[in-house]
């Protein structure tokens, strides 16, 4: 396996598309129902974010590898199957092999079913492309998704429980027991923004400062330079 | 098929060389049929598209079969962990010296909305004595779904600890009935059907004792009710199972 491929042109938006462009919560606005049920704090969306990961590589490969079989009339059943399979699956053998984290994750897992944006990257990406891509988007998406869901679990956290990370020791083991941090000690909550409406507000926050950035980017690389001004006064 | 070379060869090399034709053949005619070109064709035909889906539903049918056998017996094995800790949390160890999964009666609890027809109340002995007692059970109308619970009565019918072994409440709000995320839980030890009335057996918002959570109403009044069911379960048990000694 050669990773220089990874630095090709292809990969290199693939990757720029899943993790900022294209971002599956702020560009794209998919995966709302599981964004706002979740992101109540940090360590919530990490796990979430994770999982959802995991499943979004698997589908994206099996979607791919098949994508010459499966008729465009039936393209959707087949994903939807295929992607339940896979959450099922993911769910048993956690069960099965890694109980501690099940307990902890496995509120979450039956969500990643009714998650759109795994639908989405099936029907958009990994149904026309071939499989190596197809895992790179999948991975990618996943990331930029986690990360989304982590800025915005620790946002919503801090500002209902002034806490960061909470029960990440739960998650992740004892030994990243000192992520867990109260921020604001003493703090009375902020309930709204544990419930649906404190997301919702966040995520417009979020989304707004996006495509600020995004903008001033944009003006910046467009903004005439002082040599541009020079070679255009000689030119008239 | 074209006939085979008539020589003095063993049979069993016959075979062999006849499998292995066979099985080229049918890669070379699966490699052909596989063919984006000709997928193409097929695709639009209507008992291709059927039995792709069948094919694809059968494939996820298997999977899933296999992989459900094939962990049946570990998780089975985990949830026996899982119970034995969580018993171990709810009746403290110097009550006891028996094993407690296997020292059990089973009692019907059909009409006590326990969640099961029959309940299964494991025994915690010392030297013969019933000192405490502990069972599962299971508030059935939780917001998104049943809760599991296992708690630990002493012999005079006060809690010993409550634990939720399971369910699907909102993360973040409703999950606080586990002990990991909250001290909640803790506030039913010692507490029974003696020291409280009726009316305290209650989240505060119902005139009770017990707290609700912020944003999660439902989720600690069901435990709670469910709780106060569970006491009365035992109550009604009670002489039976603290006679069963011997």
């Amino acid at each position: 396996m050669n990773l220089s491929i990874l630095f090709s042109e292809q990969y290199r938006k693939i990757a720029r598309d899943g993790l900022w462009d294209n971002n599956v919560v702020l560009t794209q606005n998919l995966a709302l129902c599981p964004l706002l049920a979740v992101t109540g704090t940090a360590t919530n969306g990490l796990g979430m974010g994770l999982a959802t990961m995991v499943v979004m590589v698997a589908s994206n490969a099996a979607v791919s590898v098949s994508r010459h079989l499966i008729p465009s009339e039936i393209r959707i059943p087949i994903f939807v199957l295929l992607i339940a399979a896979l959450v099922t699956l993911v769910d048993i053998f956690l069960n099965a092999w890694m109980h501690e984290l099940h307990k902890v994750l496995g509120l979450f897992i039956p969500l990643i079913v009714t998650n759109c944006v795994i639908l989405g990257r099936a029907e958009a990406f990994a149904s026309k492309q071939p499989v190596m891509p197809s895992m790179w988007d999948g991975l990618m998406m996943g990331v930029g998704f986690t990360a989304a869901m982590v800025v915005l679990g620790a946002m919503r956290e801090i500002s209902s429980a002034g806490t960061l990370f909470a029960n990440a020791s739960v998650l992740l083991g004892e030994s990243f027991r000192f992520l867990e941090t109260t921020l604001i000690p003493e703090y009375k909550g902020f309930l709204l923004m544990a419930l649906p409406p404190g997301g919702f507000i966040m995520l417009g926050f979020m989304v707004a400062l996006k495509r600020l950035l995004d903008r001033k980017a944009v003006a910046k690389s467009t903004e005439p330079s002082v040599i541009d001004a020079i070679v255009l006064e000689e030119g008239a | 098929m074209n006939s085979e070379p008539a020589k003095s060869d063993p049979k069993a090399t016959q075979y062999l060389e006849y499998a292995l034709r066979t099985v080229s053949n049918f890669r070379q005619k699966l490699a052909v049929w596989l063919e984006p070109a000709h997928l193409e064709q097929l695709r639009p035909l209507l008992q291709y598209q059927a039995g792709v889906l069948g094919g694809f539903a059968l494939l996820a049918a298997i999977l899933l079969g296999v992989a459900d056998l094939a962990t049946r017996g570990v998780i089975e094995l985990r949830l026996q962990e899982d119970l034995q800790a969580n018993l171990e949390q709810v009746v403290p160890a110097e009550l006891y010296d028996n094993n407690l999964l296997k020292d059990s009666v089973l009692l019907p609890s059909a009409d006590a909305n326990l969640g099961a027809e029959q309940t299964e109340v494991y025994l915690a002995k010392k030297q013969g004595t019933v000192n405490a007692v502990c069972f599962k059970f299971v508030a059935p109308d939780g917001y998104a779904g049943p809760i599991s619970l296992v708690m630990g009565i002493d012999s005079k019918g006060e809690i010993l600890g409550v634990r939720v072994i399971a369910h699907v409440e909102t993360p973040g709000l409703g999950d606080k009935i586990e002990v990991t995320k909250s001290k909640w839980v803790l506030s039913f030890n010692g507490k029974s059907l003696n020291n409280l009335t009726v009316e305290q057996w209650a989240v505060k918002k119902d005139g009770g004792v017990f707290d609700q959570f912020s944003g999660a109403t439902i989720t600690p009044r069901k435990v709670v009710q469910a709780i106060k069911r569970g006491l009365e379960f035992y109550k009604m048990h009670q002489a039976e199972l603290l006679n069963s000694s011997q």
